[in-house]
């Protein structure tokens, strides 16, 4: 029993000394294990009297116990000290790129017609589309444009033969559609359309958005409202709009539409040719000859159209200052979107 | 139209500047183009008189003049202008005088110099000087009773503007002074004043006469016979002046009166040199293949739908497009033949462009002409070659047929007003506004009016153009604005449609960017590609590489390849989603426009990266693009893919895409020979696929999940090399029983150890019962049974 102490402190001064899990193994098992050298004064009490031997054993005991709190401690540190040195072992740059396929982008003319549409279809317009090879019916008959009218030198057609043309504007939809459906009609008509004309502010393919409403007691009030709140709503702000009168042989009456110059909020600058205004649409109340030849009921209805180019809206919104970058499809450009 | 601002005011004088002018008549419908001065900036510049003109001692081209005007002194000026002489009056730019700025935008002053030892004070002036024409031939000699001494800019009233309104083909009324100063008139709800035009006495009994024989093409025509006239005498200043301030410039006399009439009031007249006339003139259709040497020195061969005027002889000139070279008014000329006629718009429509011509008389006939201002025209045309040229006019002849229009009447009713423009106009301003257009009210009832429409207004017809009127003089900006009302029924959506929206996202995912190419291509391109489908061709193509119609979206994206290769990029992945042209090359009733959808890879399979090597993409990327594709349509069954050929395409690495049997697009890397032939450093691969295969999606519908533990079993089998694996895992599929839940290909191995003819597939097959633990005598003996229809279909052994 004298040597109680001296073991306990040898004991301790071992575990305090292991190096890994294995030496204070080592050292549980020599002092605390079966055979081990605390164990084995356990084994001594029977000497002891009875009476002293509940002290010396609690003795013991509490030596025991001392030692493998001991134990325990140093192996949790031991093992929290490996983790942190795998955790540590592991770490990566979290700043290097990530890995996987690269994501790719719309094209601008795509990302500004699902604009279009969607602001649209918010009150209800549905997306129609046709061909763009057209006879010369839908595309200029039917829309009150005989043949030798002035208006037809407006277009600078692409002709496939003698009846049929490359579509010069997408109203030939809206002929189909109300050669095909009842009104009320709420329709928007995007799509590729050709003009033979290739300069500067011209490319010989561009895009189209036109839309036409036939209802009972549509107006051009109404007209002027749904063009000024949509151009209100495609730029995000509260743009000033002005209608102009003007002239197409498929609405009448008919307008121009100007917004307010979004480069220079109507001072004058070099984008708006220093009138402050930017001519972004047509539209116009839908002609009655129109509805005659697509047997819409003149009587009971009428009905707006209008159209705008979506090369120069998305040109104005993100500030594109080159018309023909849109079809060379350079991904510097692409990239942008 | 361009016109003098002053001119203008001369009809209606607004109380406006030229700025609030423009506005309000672009506002109105008539769009201001450009506003220019009417000359160059310039100051000190009078009328001097040339007192006498000596030779320079010391150099041939030179003179030197004394020159009255500037003040009481005269001065003395060196001139180099050939027409420098005494007598006459000139722009003479005195010392301190500024004329316009040259090429380096700065003003030039005019200061006192020595040209050769002679002293000059100040500059005599050519036209080109002072920005004001385009003679720069010597001084520009101004009229003789000019104001010595007057400021030139308040003697030619130079501070005008020069206005170019941009007008719409309906408004034919105002290619005209008078037109565009009624439309102001009524804007600003003034009266318009108009020169007077009184008709002119005949002095002589001549008269030549005239035929009508092209039916309504030519409903009237006034003629009149002016002998005697002095074709030498030159236009006046003023007539000179608004001539150029308009855009035309000045020819002679004769020609200059019939160009101002066709402006001031919007009436194309022709003068001929009656000497050249035989017999009688004639209205009517050419023969073909008469010809005509026209003013432009152009020799034209007629066909039978273009109308003349003849004599009794020849066609003289093409009806309200140009007149003939020999019949015209020349320097010899001293009786003249004055015309003005009525040519309907249709019977001259598109007639001028088929010869190739656009003149200011065919502008205004195929978009409409007063038919009731001839007589007008030929008096103010009269008096004013009376005043300039002398001679003795012949009586005015006017011939009409039965075929000139009638004049129109067209109802307005107020409650249309209202549901058109969304408001009621007070009944006293419809009124207001449409007489003073020209409209005359010729009944009131009720529920409105109706109104006689003018005969220069050929594009009011029917209410609705009333309504038009009404807005555009009120005011479209003052107009209500109101949000639209309607229906607001929930339409159909059927759920199994896959937009076009989810197949771009699928792609851009997949690292692609969208392109959009011209839907037209290079012949030679097409051919290559599509040799099998001749592509439909364009009448008139912009260009030869942009001739015909794409009959695929290859050609296109292969071309925005090569630019994006010559750029610098070395990893393209692009798509396009539009419409073919295919079937229609030789009947147009074939032609199908299939919207279809294709893609096109290129280069590194990633992105270039720390953390990857850089491997090319193959076959089997762009395959995985496509099936990402139809894995929208969570219908894989349906489709399948098979070995094939594509003219385009590497005949070992092409498959056919199919659905349901039915062949819907290719996809496959490009043909070696096509690649060297547009010399791309390594193969793009390519898929196009109709959208209509893409469509539709099958709609999820619920299987019980089975509770029971699924059991896999792996298998490596050897085959011949040529056998394709989809075949190998159909007999798989067929032989394994109903409780296969999964079949994997996870190895493909040729090479060692392997005959060289064959190779080995490894599959993992995976098994599940629904409703039951599967045990392992089942299992092993759907496998052998699997083992076993492989040898006997294919020959496979188990490696």
């Amino acid at each position: 029993m004298e040597n109680l102490a001296a073991l306990t402190e040898a004991a301790l001064k071992l575990v305090a000394d292991a190096d890994d899990l294995a030496e204070l193994d080592r050292v549980r098992v020599e002092y605390l294990g079966k055979k081990g050298q605390l164990t084995a004064l356990l084994k001594g009490l029977g000497k002891l009297s009875a009476e002293e031997r509940p002290a010396a054993g609690a003795k013991i005991n509490e030596a025991k116990q001392a030692v493998q709190e001991q134990i325990s401690a140093r192996k949790q540190a031991m093992e929290q000290a490996a983790i942190d040195a795998r955790l540590a072992s592991e770490a990566v740059d979290v700043t290097l790129p990530g890995r996987g396929q690269s994501t790719g982008g719309l094209h601008p003319v795509t990302r500004t017609l699902q604009r279009m549409e969607a602001i649209f279809a918010a009150v209800g317009y549905e997306v129609e589309e046709g061909p763009e090879i057209e006879d010369d019916y839908h595309n200029f008959e039917a829309l009150n444009i005989p043949a030798h009218h002035p208006a037809r030198a407006m277009h600078d057609t692409f002709y496939i033969d003698a009846s049929h043309v490359l579509r010069t504007h997408t109203s030939p939809v809206q002929v189909r559609t109300m050669e095909n459906k009842q009104p009320p009609i709420r329709i928007i008509c995007p799509g590729r359309v050709y003009r033979c004309d290739s300069d500067l502010t011209h490319t010989p393919m561009f895009h189209q958005v036109e839309g036409l409403v036939v209802d009972k007691n549509v107006s051009f009030a109404d007209l002027k409202g749904t063009v000024d709140q949509f151009l209100k709503a495609f730029f995000e702000a509260d743009v000033p709009v002005r209608f102009r009168p003007s002239y197409f042989p498929f609405t009448e009456p008919s307008a121009e539409v100007d917004i307010q110059c979004t480069n220079c909020a109507g001072k004058g600058c070099r984008v708006c040719s220093h009138t402050g205004w930017l001519e972004v649409m047509g539209c116009g109340m839908v002609h009655p000859d129109v509805f005659k030849a697509s047997g819409v009921d003149t009587d009971v209805y009428t009905g707006f159209a209008f159209g705008m180019g979506v090369e120069r809206l998305a040109m104005l919104r993100y500030g594109v200052n080159d018309l023909r970058l849109f079809f060379e499809n350079d991904l510097k450009f692409l990239k942008q979107f | 139209m361009k016109l003098s601002e002053q001119w203008l005011r001369e009809w209606v004088n607004p109380d406006l500047s030229t700025a609030e002018l423009c506005e309000q008549i672009t506002m109105a419908g008539l769009e201001v183009d450009a506003v220019e001065p009417v000359a160059g900036e310039f100051s000190g510049v009078v009328v001097g008189e040339i007192l006498e003109a000596e030779q320079h001692p010391d150099a041939d081209k030179l003179r030197v003049c004394k020159v009255a005007g500037n003040g009481s002194e005269v001065m003395q000026v060196v001139c180099g202008a050939p027409n420098a002489r005494p007598g006459i009056k000139i722009p003479f730019a005195t010392v301190g005088a500024s004329l316009p700025p040259g090429d380096d935008g700065k003003p030039f002053k005019i200061k006192k110099a020595k040209l050769r030892g002679v002293e000059s004070f100040g500059m005599l002036c050519a036209q080109t000087e002072l920005q004001m024409g385009e003679d720069d031939s010597g001084l520009w000699e101004l009229a003789a009773d000019a104001p010595v001494g007057a400021d030139l800019r308040t003697y030619l009233g130079l501070n005008d503007q020069c206005i170019e309104v941009d007008l719409t083909p309906n408004r034919s009324d105002c290619l005209s002074v008078k037109g565009i100063a009624r439309d102001v008139g009524v804007l600003n709800r003034l009266p318009v004043v108009a020169p007077e035009i009184a008709p002119v006495a005949a002095v002589i009994d001549d008269i030549f006469a005239v035929n009508l024989r092209a039916g309504e093409a030519c409903s009237r025509y006034a003629g009149r016979v002016i002998r005697g006239v002095d074709v030498s005498a030159p236009s006046p200043l003023w007539l000179q002046e608004k001539l150029r301030r308009a855009g035309l410039r000045s020819i002679d006399a004769v020609v200059d009166v019939t160009n101002y009439v066709l402006l001031e009031l919007g009436q194309p007249m022709h003068a001929f040199d009656l000497a050249k006339l035989s017999g009688e003139i004639t209205v009517r259709m050419a023969t073909p293949g008469e010809k005509l040497a026209l003013l432009n020195d152009q020799e034209v061969e007629l066909t039978d739908t273009t109308m003349v005027i003849a004599d009794s002889d020849k066609a003289l000139a093409m009806a309200g497009i140009m007149g003939g070279a020999e019949s015209a008014v020349s320097e010899a000329t001293t009786d003249i033949f004055l015309e003005s006629a009525f040519f309907h718009p249709i019977s001259l429509a598109g007639k001028a462009r088929s010869y190739g011509l656009h003149t200011d008389s065919s502008h205004r006939f195929e978009r409409g002409v007063d038919f009731q201002l001839q007589e007008q025209a030929v008096e103010r045309a009269t008096r004013l070659l009376l005043d300039i040229v002398g001679g003795q006019p012949g009586p005015l002849l006017l011939v009409e047929n039965e075929h000139v229009p009638a004049i129109g009447t067209v109802k307005l009713r107020r409650a249309r007003i209202e549901s058109g423009l969304g408001f009621q106009m007070d009944d006293a301003e419809v009124v207001d506004i449409l007489t003073r257009l020209g409209l005359e009210l010729a009944d009131t009832s009720a529920d409105g009016w109706s109104f006689r429409v003018p005969s220069y207004r050929f594009d009011i017809a029917i209410e609705e153009d009333l309504l038009e009127e009404l807005a555009r003089i009120y005011g479209y900006n003052r107009l209500p604005t109101t949000s639209l009302q309607g229906d607001l029924t929930i339409p159909m959506r059927e759920e199994a449609q896959v937009g076009l929206g989810a197949v771009r996202s699928q792609l851009v995912a997949r690292g692609y960017r969208e392109a959009i190419t011209y839907s037209f291509v290079e012949p030679g391109l097409s051919a290559m590609f599509d040799p099998d489908n001749a592509p439909v061709a364009l009448q008139n193509p912009i260009s030869a590489d942009l001739a015909v119609m794409r009959t695929s979206l290859w050609p296109g994206l292969v071309t925005a390849l090569q630019h994006n290769l010559h750029r610098q990029q070395q990893r393209v992945r692009l798509f396009e989603s539009g419409l073919r042209f295919v079937g229609g090359s030789e009947d147009l009733g074939k032609l199908r426009q299939e919207p279809m959808l294709a893609g096109l890879i290129y280069g590194a399979r990633m992105e270039e990266s720390w953390s990857s090597a850089t491997e090319k993409v193959d076959f089997f990327d762009i395959k995985g693009d496509v099936e990402s594709v139809l894995a929208l349509l969570a219908d894989p069954a349906s489709f399948s893919f098979t070995p094939a050929k594509h003219p385009a395409l590497h005949p070992g690495q092409t498959a056919a895409i199919s659905r349901n049997g039915e062949v819907v697009g290719y996809v496959g890397a490009l043909h070696p020979q096509l690649q060297s032939k547009l010399d791309l450093p390594q193969p793009p691969l390519l898929f196009e696929i109709t959208r209509a295969a893409i469509a539709s999606a099958r709609l999820p519908k619920f299987e019980p999940l089975s509770k029971f533990p699924e059991v896999r079993r792996d298998i490596a089998v050897i085959v011949d090399r040529q056998l394709a694996v989809a075949e190998l895992a159909k007999a798989i599929e067929d032989a394994a029983g109903t409780c296969l839940t999964n079949l994997k290909v996870f190895d493909v191995y040729v090479g060692k150890g392997i005959d060289p003819h064959r190779k080995s597939v490894a599959l993992g097959l995976t098994y599940q019962h629904p409703s039951r633990t599967l045990n392992e005598d089942e299992i092993n003996a759907s496998v052998s049974d699997v083992v076993a229809a492989l040898g006997e279909k294919f020959n496979a052994s188990l490696r």
